[in-house]
C-alpha cells in the first residue's frame, strides 16, 4: 500500500484537514441520509478542536461517505473524510488518556499471555503447574485466590479510575452537558449504541470492502460486542456462586458462567476473526495507515483473551489446565491493564458522542444553517 | 493495427443514460459493450454530480411528500423549454418517469428517505442516498453483474447507420460490428474550442462544471453525418460559480451563492443587478447569466462583517479587507467607482469587508441531437435512423431547449436510456 505513505501530519494540520473536508460535506450535503456525523456537522458552521473532537468519534468509519465521494482523490479536492476522522480519533485517545504517557500501550495482553506460564513455570513445581487437577478448587491449586483477587482488583480499579477520567475529559472537552438533558438522551443513544445503527448507511449497510453495501462488519461487531459482554456476565456469575452459593470453580459446563463464558468467547473469536480479514479484504483508500496498528493490537488481544479461555475449558480436567489457565490469566489482566491507553477507549467514547448526538437532537437548534 | 468486436449493442457513455441502456439491452436479450470516455475512477460523466431525480407522482409514497401529477410536471416542462419542448415526447417522459424509482431501485440505487428527517422538502424530485456517485456504483455493479462489457478509456468517435461504429480504445483504433448503438454521451461544455464558437473569447472565462471527457466528439459527428439538431444552438446551462473553482467537476460545492446578503460589482467596480431580485433556486443561473454578459466575464460579491454571518458557507475563503478602498486593491477594481457603488447602495456597512469572485459555470450545452418516441436519432431528412438511439443529455434539449428543471437531468437519461436499451436490443436481435 505505498499510496498510503503520506508525510507524518502534526495534529494541527490534521485538525485543518479535517475542517477543510468538513466545511466541503457541509456545502455538499450529499452524505447526510448515511450516518449522524453528517447531521451533526451540519449543525455547525465552524468546527473548533473540541467540535472535531466530537465528530471524529461519532464517526463509525463505515466509509460509505468515501465511496459516494465525487471529491475523493483524484479529484483536486481530495476528499477523504474517513480517513481524517480515523486520525483525530486516535489523536483523541492518545490525548484525553490519563495517565497521558501510557497512551498508546494496548499490546500488554499478548506478552503478558506468554509471560504469565512462563513465569508461572519459573516459580510453581513441576508437579503443580503440569500435573492435573480436577473437583472444586482445581484452579486455585495452580493460582492461589487470594493472588488472584488482589491481582484482578489492583487492574482492574486502576483501570477503572483512569478510563472514567478519560471519559469525563472527553466529555468536558466535547461540551459537557445538564444531567436532566443526558438522562433524557439517554434511551435514545443506548438504542443506537445497541444496535449500531450508524452502521446502517441509511437502510443497506456500509462499505465493507468495496463500494457495495453490506452488513456484515455490523454483524461482526455484534457478535464481539454481545460475547464481550457475556464473558463480563460470566464473571458476574462467577463471582455470584462463588460469595453467594459458596460454590467453588471449576463449575460444571452447565452452569451459568461457564455457558456465558463460553457463548462469549465464541462470540469474541468469531468477531475478531471475522474483522480482521474484512480490515484486510478491506479498500485501503479510506483507511488512515497510522490507525492500523492500534485496531490490530485490540483485535489481537481480544483474540487471546477468548481464545484461551475457550482452550482452559477445553483442557481443563488435563495436564494442561495449568499453563492455559496462567496464559488465560495473563492475557486477561494484560488486556484490563491496558484498556485505558488502546483502541478500546473508541467504545466509551463513541457511546458518549452518540449520547451527545441524542442530545443534540432534542434541543432545537438556535439558528438553523439552511 | 485494428482490432474487432461484435456485440449485439454498443453503448458510447458512463453516465446514467449509458447504464440505463445497457441494462435494458442486456435485460432484453443482447449482449452489450458499455464503452466510457473516462478512465474507472472519473466514470460516471456529470451524474457524479447530481443528486435528485424529477418524478412523476399521483400520491404521497415513501419517496415522496404529496403529488406531482402528469399535467403539472409537463406545464413545468413546457415552461422551462420555452416552446422548444416536443410535446409528444414529453408526455410520455412523464408518464415513464413514474416506474422509474422502481426499476432503479431492482439495480441496486438507494434513495434517502424523507422520513429520515435529513432533507430538505421536495415534492417533485427523489434524492438519491449519497448522491450520483452512489446510484453510479450500484448501477455498473449491476452492469457488471449481468454481463454487460464495460470499456474505459474508450472514446466512440463515429456511429455507422447499420449500427457499427468506431472507436479508440487507450488510443489504438477499434472497429464495433455492432448492431445497434446508443449514443449516451452528454453534451459538448467540456470542449472549449466549440464553446467559443457560440461565446466568442468570453468561453475562455467559463468554469466547466462537471466532467472534463464532454468534448461532445460523437454529438460533432453525428451531426456532421447528417442527424438533426435539437434545442437551441449556442445556448448553455450557465451557473455562478466562485472563481476559484477547478476548471472541471466542481460541482455542486464551487457554487456561489449568498449575493441578497451583500452587493455584486463587476470588475469596473459597477453594480449590474438589483441583488434582492432572485432569491429562489433559480438564483444559481440568474447570476450564472449576469456574470457571463460582464466584461471580462468576473464579478464581485462583496459581503459586510453581518452580511457574512448570514450567507450560506462557502468551501473558498472570502478575500478579508479592513477598508473598502483596501479591498478595491486587493480585487483590483477602480477604487473610487467601487467605493461609491458599494457605499451607495446601503448594503454593506461594517468592516471587515468579505468578497467571493464569481465566475459563470457552465453544466452543459443546449444543442443535442433530435429523437424519436422511440429513441431514435432523426436524421436532417425527418427518418428515424432504425439502428441508432439517443438518451440522456444529447438529447435531452429535445424536451428543454435551452431551459432547465432541477432533477430533470438524470431522469430524462434513466427513462430514454431504458427506452434506448429495449429498442436498440430489440433492432440487433431482430
Amino acid at each position: 500500500m505505498p499510496e498510503l505513505e503520506s508525510p507524518q501530519q502534526t495534529s494541527e494540520e490534521t485538525r485543518q484537514e479535517a475542517r477543510r473536508a468538513l466545511v466541503l460535506c457541509n456545502v455538499c450535503d450529499y452524505c447526510s441520509g448515511y450516518c449522524e456525523t453528517f447531521v451533526a456537522a451540519g449543525r455547525r458552521r465552524a468546527f473548533t478542536d473540541n467540535d472535531l473532537t466530537y465528530l471524529a468519534n461519532l464517526c463509525h468509519n463505515c466509509r460509505a461517505c468515501f465511496h459516494a465521494c465525487q471529491y475523493a482523490p483524484p479529484h483536486p479536492f481530495a476528499i477523504n473524510l474517513p480517513k481524517v476522522l480515523a486520525e483525530l480519533r486516535q489523536q483523541s485517545y492518545r490525548e484525553l488518556a490519563w495517565p497521558r504517557p501510557l497512551a498508546g500501550a494496548g499490546w500488554a495482553a499478548l506478552p503478558m499471555a506468554a509471560a504469565a506460564p512462563l513465569l508461572a513455570a519459573l516459580i510453581l513445581p513441576r508437579d503443580v503447574l503440569l500435573a492435573p487437577h480436577r473437583g472444586p478448587g482445581a484452579f486455585y491449586e495452580v493460582t492461589p485466590l487470594p493472588l488472584l483477587v488482589a491481582t484482578a482488583g489492583v487492574i482492574g480499579i486502576w483501570s477503572a479510575v483512569s478510563l472514567t477520567i478519560a471519559l469525563i475529559r472527553f466529555w468536558k472537552k466535547t461540551g459537557g452537558g445538564a444531567p436532566k438533558a443526558m438522562l433524557r438522551a439517554v434511551p435514545g443513544a443506548l438504542s443506537d449504541i445497541l444496535s449500531l445503527r450508524n452502521l446502517d448507511g441509511g437502510g443497506h449497510g456500509c462499505n465493507d470492502v468495496d463500494d457495495s453495501f453490506s452488513r456484515l462488519r455490523r454483524w461482526l461487531h455484534h457478535a464481539l460486542f454481545y460475547g464481550f459482554l457475556c464473558c463480563l456476565a460470566s464473571t458476574a456469575s462467577a463471582d455470584a456462586y462463588h460469595h453467594l452459593l459458596g460454590r467453588v470453580a471449576p463449575y460444571p459446563l452447565t452452569s451459568l458462567p461457564v455457558l456465558l463464558g463460553a457463548i462469549g468467547g465464541v462470540g469474541i473469536v468469531v468477531g475478531c476473526v471475522g474483522l480482521a480479514f474484512l480490515k484486510a479484504l478491506a479498500d485501503p483508500r479510506p483507511n488512515a495507515a497510522t490507525t492500523q496498528a492500534d485496531g490490530a493490537a485490540l483485535l489481537a488481544s481480544l483474540f487471546v483473551v477468548a481464545a484461551s479461555g475457550l482452550a482452559l475449558l477445553a483442557f481443563r480436567e488435563t495436564a494442561a489446565m495449568g499453563l492455559l489457565l496462567t496464559m488465560h490469566l495473563g492475557a486477561t489482566f494484560g488486556f484490563l491493564a491496558s484498556l485505558p491507553y488502546g483502541k478500546f477507549v473508541h467504545g466509551p467514547f463513541r457511546a458518549a458522542a452518540l449520547l451527545r448526538a441524542v442530545m443534540e437532537r432534542q434541543t432545537p437548534p438556535v439558528s438553523p444553517i439552511r | 493495427m485494428q482490432e474487432r468486436c461484435a456485440p449485439d449493442v454498443l453503448v458510447a457513455g458512463g453516465g446514467v443514460a449509458a447504464l440505463s441502456a445497457a441494462l435494458a439491452a442486456r435485460r432484453a436479450g443482447a449482449s452489450v459493450l458499455l464503452a466510457e470516455q473516462a478512465p474507472e475512477a472519473l466514470r460516471g460523466g456529470n451524474v457524479r454530480h447530481a443528486r435528485n431525480l424529477r418524478i412523476m407522482h399521483e400520491a404521497p409514497s415513501r419517496l415522496f411528500p404529496d403529488s406531482y401529477g402528469e399535467a403539472e410536471f409537463l406545464n413545468d416542462l413546457r415552461q422551462a423549454g420555452g416552446g422548444f419542448c416536443d410535446e409528444a415526447l414529453a408526455r410520455l417522459f412523464v408518464r415513464r418517469s413514474a416506474d422509474l424509482p422502481q426499476w432503479l431501485e431492482d439495480h441496486g440505487v438507494a434513495f434517502q428517505l424523507p422520513a429520515a428527517g435529513a432533507l430538505p422538502y421536495s415534492r417533485k424530485t427523489a434524492f438519491l442516498l449519497g448522491g450520483g456517485m452512489a446510484m453510479l456504483n450500484a448501477l455498473y455493479r449491476a452492469a457488471r453483474k449481468m454481463g454487460v462489457r464495460i470499456a474505459y478509456d474508450c472514446e466512440v468517435t463515429t456511429l455507422h447507420p447499420d449500427g457499427s461504429a468506431e472507436m479508440t480504445s487507450a488510443g489504438r483504433p477499434v472497429t464495433v460490428a455492432s448492431r445497434a448503438a446508443i449514443a449516451c454521451s452528454g453534451g459538448y461544455q467540456a470542449n472549449r474550442a466549440w464553446l467559443k464558437q457560440d461565446f466568442g473569447d468570453a468561453a475562455e472565462n467559463f468554469v466547466i462544471r462537471g466532467t472534463s471527457f464532454a468534448d461532445g466528439g460523437l454529438l460533432r459527428s453525428l451531426l456532421d453525418g447528417g442527424a438533426a439538431p435539437s434545442g437551441t444552438p449556442g445556448a448553455c446551462h450557465l451557473v455562478a460559480v466562485d472563481a476559484r473553482s477547478p476548471p472541471f467537476d466542481g460541482g455542486v460545492v464551487s457554487r456561489a451563492d449568498g449575493f441578497r446578503f451583500g452587493v455584486v460589482v463587476d470588475r469596473n467596480g459597477d453594480r449590474f443587478h438589483e441583488e434582492d431580485d432572485w432569491s429562489g433556486p433559480n438564483r444559481y443561473s440568474a447570476w450564472g447569466r449576469e456574470v457571463a454578459a460582464r466584461p471580462g466575464q468576473i464579478a464581485f460579491l462583496v459581503l459586510d462583517a453581518s452580511g457574512v454571518e448570514r450567507a450560506p458557507p462557502s468551501i473558498f475563503p472570502a478575500i478579508v479587507a479592513e477598508s473598502l478602498a483596501e479591498m478595491a486593491g486587493l480585487l483590483g477594481v477602480d477604487p473610487e467607482n467601487f467605493i461609491r457603488n458599494v457605499t451607495g447602495s446601503g448594503r454593506v456597512k461594517n468592516s471587515p469587508f468579505h468578497a467571493f469572485p464569481i465566475r459563470p459555470g457552465v453544466t452543459f450545452t443546449c444543442c443535442g441531437l433530435k429523437v424519436d418516441k422511440a429513441a431514435h436519432i432523426v436524421t436532417k431528412g425527418g427518418d428515424p435512423s432504425p439502428a441508432l438511439f439517443a438518451a440522456g443529455l444529447i438529447m435531452a434539449p429535445n424536451l428543454l431547449g435551452a431551459g432547465y428543471l432541477a432533477g430533470v437531468a438524470l431522469t430524462i437519461g434513466a427513462v430514454f436510456g431504458v427506452i434506448a436499451g429495449e429498442g436498440a436490443a430489440r433492432h440487433a436481435r431482430a
